[in-house]
């Protein structure tokens, strides 16, 4: 196998009109990122997109608990859908991975099984009165913007290189299982050579590194991050990947899922005050963005306006490696410039107070 | 009564036991646990084996993560076959006979609750401080001040309207609690709560009570009854 593989793997990408359904995370951790998403849609691209204030969670987060039966979570889906057809869209994008995972799923399982189909029309109508069609297309956000990778490029005012050495960033990209495990097909390079993110990079001049748990997963998994007894599980999990790409000095991570690009933020800070351990440049942490984020850096938008201060692991290492104007003290302030006091410090931020147990 | 979830069906033709599954499975390099197993005994069809799965706690180890479907030989999906086995465990009550099983009540009452209440699984103000250690000082200073900082991002934050975060209008939420109500949500629910209920009285609780959900959410002591 080679890394060109990533061409078998393609699908259709509608150009225009999208329904957009939310992340319950990336809302939650990543506001920022979501508003960035419908403005570069919007206002760079010129899309029409439609975010529904009627739209629910998939409820994927407690079908992957276990708590929710596979016969309720395709009825919620049904009725996305059913709204999707009400507002007069075709094409289906998530900001969520899970949920990715859970729509794909969802159509195969309609397709492979056609009596779960003809159940859950049942179970929508007799609930709600719906009826619904299933979507034209249906996509990931970060699809969407592999799609337009070349038109942002063009619209770029920044690129992914050190302005001082005038080097490519080496970037880390980090997938989510669900978005082409479960259905490789369904996933822009597949699960083994994934390019969504890689070809943004490639196309914003940063250089992938490739390690050993490249493919590996953050740690989210589930009830074993949501029940607090288990949360060893998930960190041990971040550690592996935060060990094995440490060797390559990235300088930064972006991931495709919103839960991810938590978990691989917050765990750098929890192994930084247990174990004194850093995994950045300068005794820091690595910085961990969205792609949304990527993309609004590269066309010019202000970090603390995507919401880049909601990060535990600071960004500014990176911002100043990019050659980002920004103004330190608007980092923490609230609605309308509001002073709101800020954060206390932290070990995987602050180079004086580390105590570097591999050292 | 497996074989009536489609996810067993789809997840399990015929295994080998070559074990690729349990090589990059992240619960199995964190836990005692080899899915390859799993289904090995699962194909057997021998019930008393199954049942005794279902009361375990080896079921409840696997992360969902799906690693193990694409690396299959035969095509097979493990995680798939846990989803069946969690699904069935929980229906017959067999999930609070393991510690990890019991947690069920604490997923419910967090994440099930909250798609009822707000229609997210997910709400900042969840997501507690004292209960998340590791979301750090950003995430504090976060919750703190929510109302300024994701009014930054969001005009609608815990109001109705289009944005991140909004508050779900009442027919929204309505039509949520309907579908549950009549495609089995509800009923996995209560199922956990009187199963729950039943196993805390055993164990010497007034109940399915806070306090037993709170020891069922934190207890992480070695896990083989």
């Amino acid at each position: 196998m080679n890394r060109r593989n990533w061409t078998d793997y393609q699908k259709e990408i509608a150009d225009d009109r999208y329904y957009y359904a939310r992340s319950c995370i990336r809302q939650n951790f990543f506001p920022g990122s979501e508003r960035a998403f419908l403005n570069i849609l919007h206002d760079d691209l010129g899309r029409d997109v439609l975010d529904d204030p009627l739209h629910t969670s998939c409820t994927g987060i407690g079908y992957h608990s276990d708590i929710v039966p596979l016969e309720t979570i395709m009825t919620v889906v049904a009725r996305q859908f059913s709204l999707m057809n009400d507002a007069g869209y075709e094409n289906f994008i998530s900001s969520c991975i899970t949920s990715f995972g859970v729509y794909t799923e969802i159509l195969s399982t309609w397709e492979e099984f056609p009596e779960t189909e003809e159940r859950t029309r049942e179970n929508l109508f007799k609930a709600t009165g719906r009826e619904f069609r299933k979507p034209k297309s249906l996509a990931h956000t970060s699809d969407i913007v592999f799609h337009f990778r070349e038109r942002i490029a063009e619209l770029a005012q920044r690129r992914l290189v050190n302005v001082e050495t005038g080097e490519p960033l080496r970037v880390v990209e980090h997938i989510g299982c669900h978005y082409a495990k479960i259905f490789p097909k369904s996933g822009i390079g597949g699960s083994e050579f994934p390019y969504v993110l890689a070809g943004m990079i490639e196309s914003w001049g940063g250089e992938c590194v490739d390690y050993p748990e490249r493919r590996h997963c953050c740690g989210f998994g589930f009830r074993n991050y949501l029940v607090q007894a288990n949360r060893g599980y998930s960190i041990a999990n971040s550690h592996k990947k935060l060990e094995s790409m440490a060797p390559y000095k990235p300088d930064f991570i972006v991931a495709n899922c919103p839960g991810c690009a938590m978990f691989l933020d917050k765990w750098q800070y929890a192994i930084a005050e247990m174990e004194g351990t850093t995994y950045g440049q300068g005794g820091r942490g690595i910085p961990v963005l969205t792609y949304e984020e990527m993309a609004g850096l590269v066309l010019g938008y202000d970090p603390w306006e995507l919401g880049m201060q909601m990060h535990q692991v600071d960004v500014e290492p990176l911002l100043d490696k990019m050659g980002v104007a920004y103004d330190p003290a608007a980092k923490y302030l609230g609605r309308n410039g509001k002073f709101i006091g800020q954060p206390d410090t932290a070990v995987v931020n602050c180079c004086d107070a580390i105590y570097d147990i591999k050292q | 009564m497996l074989c009536e979830d489609v996810r067993f069906r789809e997840g399990l033709h015929a295994c080998m036991n070559c074990g690729v599954c349990t090589g990059v499975c992240p619960a199995a390099e964190f836990y005692d646990y080899d899915p390859r197993q799993i289904v090995s005994v699962v194909q057997t069809r021998d019930d008393e084996a199954i049942e005794a799965l279902l009361r375990s706690e080896t079921i409840w180890f696997c992360g969902e993560c799906m690693s193990c479907r694409p690396r299959c030989p035969r095509g097979n999906t493990p995680g798939y076959v846990i989803q069946s086995l969690r699904t069935l465990s929980q229906r017959l009550g067999f999930f609070t006979e393991s510690r990890k099983g019991r947690q069920q009540l604490a997923l419910k009452r967090i994440i099930g609750e909250n798609i009822l209440r707000t229609g997210y699984c997910i709400t900042p103000r969840l997501v507690r401080p004292e209960l998340h250690p590791e979301q750090g000082p950003v995430w504090q200073w976060i919750y703190d001040n929510d109302g300024e900082i994701f009014g930054r991002f969001s005009p609608a934050y815990m109001r109705r309207g289009a944005g991140a975060l909004r508050r779900m209008d009442d027919d929204s939420l309505d039509e949520i609690r309907r579908i549950f109500e009549v495609s089995g949500g509800s009923e996995m629910f209560d199922a956990i709560e009187r199963h729950s209920d039943r196993k805390a009285r055993e164990m010497g609780y007034d109940g399915a009570t806070q306090e037993y959900m709170m020891d069922v959410f934190t207890d992480n002591t070695d896990t083989d009854e």
